[in-house]
């Protein structure tokens, strides 16, 4: 009997020194982790949305900027949602993963005023060769917050357009005019469907997403006439005027529109009008230059005219893809040096030399439309982007006053989730699943819970 | 388990010791016998435990992350928003029906696709490996290739396949459906049990392989048709490993996150219960309100668990009565 | 399964044709099940432009292009990182898995715990927790201390998630080792180390195998936390795959080869080591 106890006391023994030696190793992980992580030396951490302008900055950065300046950069790209979900992790937290990131004009007035993000006006006033003058105008005000500092760098900016295929409108004997009303596009559209095998009147958005359906829904709800919330905060939403602009668009979209539309955002309308499938599409003025560059099956066979209107004299969005630096940046110097470049007049020369002209991060910098070589290779847009951008008024974009700033979007927190959960019940109405008046008295209420705490406050 | 009266050795029960040394001899014991277990124990708690007790302490917080500022002590008020809100019930039903249609269908598919595979024929191998591939393919991957290159209405294999039939037969405008527009939980339920059922199969097959051949031959002496001996012999043995295929799917498939995420960003009626915590995380920085609809979840999840564990199952059941 | 018995001349024949059509169901089955993956291989060696054609281009010109284009790295650093992320990930959490389950399992099968079953109901039972509610605690934990973006975060977040699973598949091979082996050993004096190492692992060899191998798919292809809490330096293969969906224009032939490399590790793994993944599933059913 002692014989076998003792044995099995040996074997407790033996097992605790095995669980102590799987905590030490776990202990041991840990440590490792903790140093690996901190890194060091001159880097900087770019979180970024994954748009054809961030690609080639990303190729351009170890044989420009990091030779120049022996600062690495490590990029982490994501799709459009992916990024938002990171970027709002990251910085609301304030866990310092990432020195900058791709941020827009939506986020940059609330992300400053919880203080996640590091102004930006000392290094402007520093660094003479950025030239903060040449910003335009509107962007720069987006991007300043209501303490009336500056948060943001714009890495390009765009507004809304229609663009069109000049060849097949010719060929059917349609004729666009230089700005259309949404009624004239709605008939275009009816005229021009079926113009060529396969081929749609109109792409426009239906992807579920506050950054896909919801910002070309908006700007046609602003042109007819309706608003979101009203300048005291109650929600609009069942209004009819916005009903009126939503089944427009419903209707447009379902009648004529793009196969697949509930599931077609930005990349999916992009594709669809360079490959032939739909004869026109409004959306970002940024896509122009992906249509014209010189891989493009449609290069120079498309019209660009500013957004279609309603009631107001223009409705074009306004929209940055912004540099922010986090507050928690260890790295803040390096970080306005990769902003300082990658936003510079000197970037914009080094694409249009490498990559070709009509790729520039354009819709930023007055000095880009004043560029001969700009000019001549954004021949069939740059007027009428340039046009879109400095006459977008955030401020005033309908025809009644605003609580918040903001074209495409309700420049508050919650809009994100509001208006994911809206884009979501207009996509199930764009998908044939539920009427316009089902998807809207759904997302009235939802709208109505976000506005009565604002009434509140 | 922290009396150590209570030890009962099953399989190696030792002849009862002296009285003397008993009570002594007992907890060493116990402890001995507990000992290969603690690691795994402790590891887990430390793992799975502890962030659930985080989580419980945050579902009592009004805590929006976009408002760092106004965080505060609610009690319980988190709960009954959460409770009152239609989304996430409707997600509630979401997930039930997504998860259920998936393990059901793909569970019947397995056990079809086994019965096959459990005869002999040329290229039997090849057969197993083409079925097992999907299972093997990584989720995110397989949800990206169903939406773009299957589903897509322009440029997918499914209407590529239809307009290229209709060309052979003549038919001049095939039909073109928008596949996920039309039958969103479809879509992503099709995308789930083509993943999982060569899961299922695996599992069947290996039931089907345990089958004691005599039996099977015995009731075919006695004149058994196949049906019979199907019905009466075949599937009383794979209860178990039908049940260990329902049991695995729904633990995977009632966490699926991937393909709903990808398939239709949750759109269309498509948001299930991860999907729409997650987007309260995420979208809405909602941290409270999402962790009280964790918590939530793990209580139902626990209630149903035990239910379908304790209650419905023979796994479990047949297990006690060996010990 | 074929019949034995000596049956006359009409009924074999009968019975050899019905086994030949049920041969072709089986292989239109795999046939159909392979379909998908065939068609992502195909595409992936498309040229952008003829993958998305509609009616498909099957006899397009074969090219390398999504593949050269997968694996450049003058976008950044190209896949290897996270390739070896996810490898590392993945090897590390399956090797701990086995060394924490093996002993529990022991204890659960060979030298019971009281209310053993109870034991291995809380282990699957953590498995049914959703994963999700435990992000935000996850990661704020990470946050602060420090092991965001770090592999061995989701190391031990892969142990724990693969632990239940392995612990139940591996108690029931155990269960199958007869009794006698293991009291042989321990009359012979060895300890337990010894004994799971040179009696139990031999004879519970091709389950622990297969639960490797299930341990290793599920880590592979874990997604959500791996995008929660990695970023620049410890981003998995998974989530490198996402950023390859762009609004860059075409993309099909891309993604086809990104998710045929990063499935690439899982599959050569199933197919090689199917035989012992049909033993392993049988798992807790067994007996």
């Amino acid at each position: 009997m002692a014989y076998r106890g003792n044995r099995r006391s040996r074997h407790t023994a033996q097992a605790v020194a095995a669980a102590g030696a799987a905590a030490a190793l776990l202990a041991a992980c840990s440590g490792a982790g903790g140093t690996a992580s901190s890194g060091g030396g001159e880097t900087v951490n770019v979180l970024m949305v994954n748009n054809p302008q961030m690609i080639e900055l990303q190729k351009l950065t170890a044989d420009h900027f990091t030779k120049e300046t022996g600062i690495k950069v490590n990029f982490t790209v994501l799709p459009e949602n992916d990024v938002r979900d990171k970027i709002s992790q990251d910085f609301s937290n304030q866990a310092g993963q990432y020195d900058v990131a791709t941020i827009s004009n939506f986020e940059i007035p609330f992300f400053a005023k919880n203080r996640w993000l590091h102004p930006l006006d000392s290094y402007v006033a520093k660094d003479k060769a950025f030239d903060q003058g040449d910003i335009l105008a509107p962007m720069r005000e987006s991007l300043t917050a209501e303490d009336g500092k500056l948060y943001g760098q714009p890495f390009y900016g765009e507004s809304s357009f229609l663009m069109y295929r000049k060849d097949v409108f010719a060929e059917k004997g349609l004729k666009m005019s230089d700005s259309p009303t949404w009624q004239q596009v709605a008939d275009l559209a009816a005229k021009a469907d079926g113009a060529k095998p396969g081929m749609k009147g109109i792409c426009l958005r239906g992807q579920p997403g506050w950054g896909e359906v919801i910002a070309p829904l908006t700007t046609v709800v602003n042109t007819f006439g309706g608003t979101w919330f009203t300048k005291d905060w109650q929600a609009r939403l069942t209004a009819p005027e916005f009903k009126k602009a939503t089944k427009f668009y419903v209707d447009l979209v379902r009648r004529h529109g793009e196969a697949g539309a509930a599931q077609s955002g930005y990349a999916e309308c992009l594709n669809n009008l360079a490959q032939g499938k739909v004869a026109m599409w409004y959306d970002a003025t940024a896509a122009a230059g992906s249509l014209e560059s010189a891989k493009s099956p449609v290069k120079d066979r498309i019209g660009y005219v500013q957004a279609p209107v309603d009631k107001t004299p223009s409705s074009g969005w306004l929209y940055t893809w912004a540099w922010g630096v986090q507050k928690a940046s260890k790295h803040p110097d390096n970080a306005w040096k990769f902003i300082s470049w990658a936003s510079s007049k000197k970037y914009e020369a080094l694409v249009g030399e490498k990559i070709g002209w009509e790729n520039v991060p354009a819709g930023k910098r007055a000095s880009t439309y004043g560029n001969a070589d700009y000019r001549k290779a954004a021949a069939a847009f740059h007027e009428v982007t340039k046009r879109s951008i400095t006459g977008a008024d955030p401020r005033n974009p309908g025809v009644q006053p605003r609580p918040t700033i903001g074209i495409q979007f309700v420049d508050i927190p919650e809009f994100s989730d509001l208006g994911t959960k809206v884009s979501q019940e207009i996509s199930a109405a764009i998908a044939g699943r539920q009427s316009v008046d089902q998807a809207l008295n759904k997302s009235q209420a939802l709208a109505e819970k976000v506005a009565k705490e604002y009434r509140g406050r | 388990m922290s009396a150590p009266t209570t030890v009962r050795p099953d399989r190696t029960g030792p002849p009862a010791p002296a009285p003397s040394s008993r009570a002594k001899w007992r907890r060493a014991r116990a402890w001995a016998t507990r000992a290969p277990l603690l690691p795994a124990l402790v590891f887990l708690i430390a793992v799975t435990q502890l962030p659930f007790v985080a989580t419980l302490v945050i579902s009592l917080f009004d805590w929006n992350a976009l408002y760092p500022d106004e965080r505060r002590f609610t009690g319980l008020s988190n709960y009954t928003s959460v409770a009152t809100d239609p989304q996430l019930r409707d997600s509630v039903g979401t997930t039930a029906v997504l998860t259920a249609s998936t393990v059901l269908v793909s569970l019947l598919l397995g056990l079809g696709l086994a019965l096959l595979l459990d005869r002999a024929f040329i290229g039997r191998g090849l057969v197993r490996t083409m079925l097992i591939a999907p299972f093997l393919l990584v989720p995110v991957a397989a949800a990206l290739l169903w939406k773009h290159a299957l589903y897509n209405p322009e440029y997918g294999l499914f209407n590529g396949g239809l307009s290229w039939t209709a060309d052979l037969v003549g038919i001049d405008r095939p039909p073109q459906p928008d596949w996920i527009s039309s039958m969103p939980l479809i879509a992503v339920e099709a995308a789930l049990v083509w993943q999982w059922t060569p899961f299922m199969m695996l599992i069947l097959l290996a039931g089907l392989q345990s089958r004691p051949l005599e039996m099977v031959e015995a009731a075919r002496l006695d004149g058994a048709g196949t049906w019979q001996i199907f019905r009466y012999l075949t599937l009383p043995h794979l209860r178990r490993y039908l049940e260990l295929g329902v049991l695995l799917g729904s633990i995977y498939i009632v966490q699926n996150f991937d393909a709903v995420f990808t398939i239709t960003s949750g759109g269309l009626g498509t948001a299930n219960l991860p999907y729409t915590i997650y987007q309260t995380f995420y979208q809405a920085h909602e941290y409270g309100q999402a962790s009280a609809a964790g918590v939530l979840v793990v209580i139902g999840s626990i209630v149903l668990a035990t239910f379908a564990l304790r209650v419905v199952s023979s796994l479990f059941r047949q297990e006690v009565s060996r010990a | 399964m074929t019949v034995h018995t000596v049956a006359p001349h009409r009924a074999a024949r009968a019975a050899r044709r019905r086994g030949l059509a049920l041969g072709l169901l089986a292989w239109l089955a795999g046939l159909a099940f392979f379909l998908p993956v065939a068609w992502m291989v195909l595409t992936s060696l498309h040229s952008e432009s003829d993958a998305a054609t509609n009616p498909p281009s099957l006899g397009a010109g074969l090219t390398l292009d999504a593949y050269r284009e997968f694996f450049d790295s003058a976008a950044g650093t190209g896949p290897w990182p996270a390739l070896i992320n996810s490898f590392t990930a993945s090897t590390f959490s399956t090797l701990f898995v086995l060394l924490l389950a093996l002993p529990a399992a022991y204890a659960l099968s060979i030298r019971r715990v009281r209310k053993w079953t109870d034991v291995l109901f809380f282990f699957l039972s953590t498995k049914m927790l959703p994963a999700v509610a435990g992000l935000l605690p996850i990661y704020l934990i990470a946050k602060n201390s420090g092991m965001l973006d770090n592999i061995w975060l989701l190391v031990i977040l892969y142990t724990s998630m693969n632990l239940p699973i392995a612990v139940w598949m591996m108690q029931s091979f155990l269960a199958d080792i007869p009794v006698s082996i293991i009291e042989a050993a321990q009359i012979d004096g060895a300890r337990l180390p010894s004994i799971l190492a040179r009696v139990v692992a031999p004879v519970a060899g091709p389950g622990l195998a297969a639960t490797a191998l299930i341990c290793f798919i599920f880590s592979w292809n874990e997604m959500l936390f791996a995008r929660v809490l990695t970023g620049v330096t410890a981003q998995t293969a998974p989530v490198f795959l996402t950023s390859f969906i762009t609004s860059q224009g075409l993309f099909l032939a891309k993604v086809c080869a990104a998710s045929v490399v990063i499935s690439l590790p899982v599959l050569a793994a199933g197919f090689a080591a199917q035989d012992k993944l049909v033993q392993g599933l049988s798992l807790g059913a067994v007996k």
